[in-house]
């Protein structure tokens, strides 16, 4: 493909893209939580159920920002010049993420500048939300990308 | 006293150590994060990471398992004293987590954490907030990851 990348130039302020669908499967649930956390009522319906704060078998927060990478990376990261990230303000978990969930959300931007010390590279703040089927917000928060400039891609 | 007596603002809790594999980041990567820094070792080295590197999410996950396991070992370790299982409630989210320098394929991290902060909650009866800081750093000593984490703890 000889199609330019999306490049930080490309990512103005307020840039709204769309993220998901992401299907949340029981079985891959299960795996990454026990392989990453294998708290009782990430493992099984019977242990999330018997917990007062979480009441039923709930995916790993994790796992909710595993995926939230995924969507973002098949959205815009691997079609852009991204050079990664440095780190994340924020991240709410603020509802259950549960097997049978679909995701979608939005990743916005939300301020952007270039780096003062290498103007090649874009520093972009980014605000994500996650919903599920039911338009209930699972996950907000706010995270930095880092992006060359086309100067910098052609550098 | 109680389980959740045992925690004390300024203590530092040990998590352990880690040994990040080429196999098991590119796995992570290909499910999750498959950006070329994480999946190719000849493309990465010539990114701007300079080699094969976890994923963020990755590291951060590793660092969970390992905050699970020291977490239900010193849960057990209170039963075993006769105590009754006091409440493991899940997390509301995190703050400030960074991602300071890569994770290379090869690495061993340590984690540790610091109860920064502990309040019973104001809108769940029974239950506290513990507060903590985490931090990551490889066998040179130099930091690579760090986060401000919260998590309910039953208060009994």
């Amino acid at each position: 493909m000889n199609r330019p990348k999306r490049a930080f130039e490309d990512f103005s302020e307020n840039l709204e893209i769309p993220l998901g669908p992401y299907a949340v499967e029981r079985d891959e649930m299960i795996a990454f939580a026990s392989e990453f956390d294998p708290q009782p009522f990430h493992l099984d319906e019977a242990s999330g159920s018997a917990n007062e704060l979480v009441g039923r078998l709930t995916a790993s927060g994790w796992h909710t920002c595993s995926m939230l990478m995924r969507m973002m990376a098949d959205a815009f990261i691997l079609d852009s010049t991204s050079q990664g990230s440095p780190g994340v303000d924020f991240i709410n978990w603020r509802a259950p993420v549960c097997a049978g969930d679909v995701l979608t959300g939005t990743a916005r931007v939300l301020s952007r500048r270039i780096s003062v010390k290498r103007p090649t590279l874009g520093i972009a703040k980014m605000g994500v939300t996650l919903e599920n089927q039911a338009g209930v917000t699972v996950l907000d928060g706010e995270y930095t990308l880092l992006l060359l400039t086309r100067e910098g891609v052609a550098a | 006293m109680s389980f959740w007596d045992t925690f004390v603002i300024g203590e530092e809790i040990a998590l352990g150590s880690h040994t990040f594999t080429a196999e098991e980041i590119i796995r992570f990567a290909e499910k999750y994060d498959p950006q070329i820094f994480h999946l190719d070792p000849d493309a990465a080295a010539k990114s701007v990471l300079g080699g094969l590197c976890a994923s963020g999410w990755h590291t951060a996950s590793v660092c969970m398992r390992l905050n699970v396991e020291t977490r239900y070992a010193r849960l057990r370790e209170w039963i075993e004293a006769g105590n009754p299982m006091p409440k493991v409630g899940p997390s509301p989210g995190f703050r400030n987590m960074g991602w300071q320098k890569p994770v290379y394929a090869g690495d061993t991290i340590s984690f540790s954490q610091t109860v920064t902060d502990k309040r019973p909650s104001a809108r769940r009866a029974g239950w506290g907030v513990l507060s903590f800081s985490t931090s990551g750093r490889n066998q040179h000593g130099t930091e690579v990851f760090s986060f401000d984490g919260v998590a309910f703890q039953g208060l009994d």
